[in-house]
């Protein structure tokens, strides 16, 4: 019997920060391809520490449903789902390349699959690119566009900024976009300095983060200049020194990261069926008005 | 408080027999073919000599066909399949008990437990469960009322709601028919605020899942409460794990590494203080049963809970990092004047807002000292131009004007 547990940050004040993780939990569930999908998180319930409780299942793929390896994915997840032995060499990882450990849950006295996070997954590229074109409505995207793909910077977490440059690059090198940049939060290139930073008349800004929250409704709106005060909201597009901003919130949120967590489930070797073709299809932008 | 009923009920609802003495009915069960094909399934290829077992009596294969063994009967073999269909039949009770949870219900511990809790705390026998399934078995879980039937054809059906809505038609409620909707249900309490620990008693009433299957039945519990099954099962087989309060803080890291740093070897009261604040029965659900450490109790009572809290969550762990950071500052004098009534007053505000009673508190009954228009008075009273109480600065270098 094959489980897929995501796991998420939750939150204890932002109702809203649960919703993209159920959201994907049941676009998965709908593909029939696990035999039971749940969901656990550091700041809801179940919690880390109670979620491989509640799973039945003897084939475990936990798949974390954060943006970069680090702090959580490295110490927090493994340490509350008690792997027996984690370390993290065990991904061998540069900061990017995190793949799969298997370990034993000592709460289950199983072995579960723990995944890399779905940030860095290369197929997180492709829902970077798909958020652009649902925030534009159009699936055809790129040309006359510049994308702007924004994170904290390295004060939070060394890997933060190695993500985004990540995915920037392998855009960037689609030539869809007549330019891609890197932007962070707290270090230089600064995305309070966007309209610096491109040419173009219309930028896309696609936030790497998981849930809408604090960052990316209120922090990233007010320092692009999208709107004085977070509670007066903001037009997409939005003008700001003479570019057109289209701010598209946070990433995680696309429909198509179902995809991601799909994949870091199937590269730790969870037979998928037809699940991933499934998930592209039913959660692909409408063409044309 | 909640708490689970300790026996079956079986009266709400039930259609009145003049004749109170008589036991309650075992309802007449058809057995369908499902539940028959499965018992069929489980003797293919079984060994004849491990015979499959209802209660009552047993069934196993033999060369000719099938061996009948009724526990107050004689044996019979040779048994054909039309044969065995009868025999079946006459025993559906035991038969659609069998396929109910071996088929349906399936293995896994935690459903497998809760739902056989739900219709059977004392081990009853086949009869008598159906016989109080047919009239509707409830239970409490947290602010649930969970009533199990069972249908005509042996097949068990579930109704979960808030117990507030107990005995309100289905019509008059919201009704769910997917468990997973349940997540949007314990979201936001029914003044629309968020609700950061799932067991708070803050559970909003008004909907209803009246005809769940066992497995739907047992994902909404999950749903609105989640892991409080594996938790209480885990407590049933003595084997709850329970991490108590100075091993959960030494665990902790990043900014809520400091939390430990709040033990200081001089006993355990704060940590009573934080039971007392988070753990009550009036903030959540869940039956304390962490301590200090494995060999200090706190000294504040755990609740009554049906299910158990096995270590300090998320929320106290986040508050008590607040706390270890208010706790580090020393006790100062500060020298205010209040009349008696004004100090009264501080501590019904003080009151009113720990037990969560503002709400309650109307606009024009100036007798409560948590009344708006009594604390306006107060402040516009004692209150200086910076919001200092009695005009006295927080700091005491502090002067009323800025240099």
């Amino acid at each position: 019997m094959q489980s897929l547990v995501i796991v998420a940050h939750g939150s204890h004040l932002n109702p809203g920060s649960s919703a993209p993780t159920y959201d994907h939990a049941d676009t998965i569930r709908a593909t029939g391809a696990f035999d039971e999908v749940k969901t656990g998180f550091w700041k809801e319930e179940p919690h880390f520490r109670e979620v491989l409780r509640t799973v039945e299942g003897d084939e475990i793929y936990v798949v974390p449903l954060f943006v970069s390896e680090g702090y959580f994915t490295e110490q927090v997840i493994p340490r509350e789902l008690r792997l027996d032995g984690w370390d993290v060499s065990e991904w061998d990882s540069d900061g990017l390349s995190a793949d799969q450990a298997t370990l034993v849950a000592e709460d289950i006295d199983r072995e579960v699959h723990y995944c890399g996070p779905v940030g860095t997954h290369r197929a997180m590229s492709d829902v970077i690119v798909r958020r652009a074109e649902s925030v534009t409505g159009d699936p055809d995207v790129g040309e006359g566009f510049g994308l702007a793909v924004v994170g904290h910077g390295t004060e939070r977490n060394e890997n933060s900024a190695k993500a985004i440059e990540y995915h920037a690059d392998r855009i960037a090198e689609r030539d869809r976009f007549d330019e891609v940049r890197a932007l962070y939060m707290d270090e230089e290139p600064e995305v309070d300095d966007l309209p610096e930073f491109f040419e173009s008349d219309d930028v896309v800004l696609v936030p790497l983060f998981i849930a809408d929250g604090y960052h990316t409704q209120e922090d990233i709106p007010e320092d692009v200049g999208l709107c004085e005060d977070h509670t007066e909201g903001y037009d997409v597009p939005t003008e700001v020194d003479g570019t057109r901003i289209w701010y598209a919130g946070a990433v995680g949120t696309e429909p198509l990261m179902a995809d991601v967590i799909l994949e870091r489930a199937a590269d730790a070797g969870a037979d998928l069926g037809t699940a991933l073709d499934d998930v592209r299809e039913t959660t692909r932008v409408a063409t044309g008005d | 408080m909640p708490e689970p009923t300790s026996d079956a009920t079986a009266d709400e609802g039930a259609a009145a027999d003049d004749d109170t003495e008589t036991a309650p009915e075992v309802p007449s069960i058809d057995l369908p073919s499902d539940a028959f094909d499965a018992v069929l399934d489980a003797l293919d290829g079984r060994d004849p000599n491990d015979p499959l077992r209802f209660e009552g009596f047993s069934v196993a294969r033999d060369d000719g066909g099938y061996v009948l063994d009724p526990a107050d009967g004689d044996r019979q073999t040779g048994v054909s399949e039309r044969e065995l269909h009868e025999a079946l039949d006459e025993r559906a009770p035991a038969v659609t008990d069998w396929y109910a949870f071996e088929r349906v219900v399936g293995e896994f511990g935690p459903r497998r437990a809760f739902l056989r809790w739900l219709e059977d705390a004392d081990g009853a026998t086949v009869a008598t469960r159906y016989a109080a399934l047919a009239e509707g078995i409830e239970r409490a879980w947290g602010e649930l009322k969970i009533t199990a039937t069972v249908t005509d054809r042996g097949e068990r059906r579930y109704d979960v709601r808030h117990a507030d809505d107990a005995g309100v038609p289905v019509d008059e409620l919201d009704r769910y028919d997917d468990p997973l909707d349940a997540r949007e249900l314990v979201k936001l309490d029914e003044k629309g605020r968020y609700r950061p620990l799932k067991t708070a008693p803050s559970l909003a009433d008004g909907w209803v899942f009246p005809d769940l299957g066992p497995r739907d039945a047992y994902e909404a519990v999950e749903a609105i409460y989640p892991a409080t099954v594996a938790n209480w099962h885990r407590e049933r087989e003595g084997e709850l794990d329970v991490s108590h309060w100075r091993e959960t803080m030494e665990r902790q890291s990043g900014i809520y590494g400091v939390v430990k740093t709040w033990d200081r070897g001089e006993g355990h009261e704060h940590v009573d203080w934080v039971a007392e604040a988070c753990c009550d029965d009036s903030q959540c659900l869940k039956r304390r049963e962490w301590q200090y450490d494995d060999e200090t109790d706190l000294d504040v009572d755990g609740g009554d809970g049906a299910f158990p809290c096995r270590e300090p969550c998320s929320v106290v762990v986040s508050a008590a990092r607040k706390w270890t950071r208010l706790e580090s500052e020393r006790p100062r004098t500060y020298e205010f004047e209040l009349t008696p009534s004004e100090k009264e007053q501080v501590e019904d505000i003080i009151d009113a807002v720990a037990d969560g009673r503002i709400d309650e508190i109307r606009e024009a009954d100036t007798k409560e000292g948590a009344n708006r228009y009594r604390t306006r008075f107060l402040r516009a009273k004692r209150f200086d131009d910076e919001g200092n109480l009695g005009g006295v600065p927080t700091e005491p270098d502090e002067t009323g004007d800025e240099e």
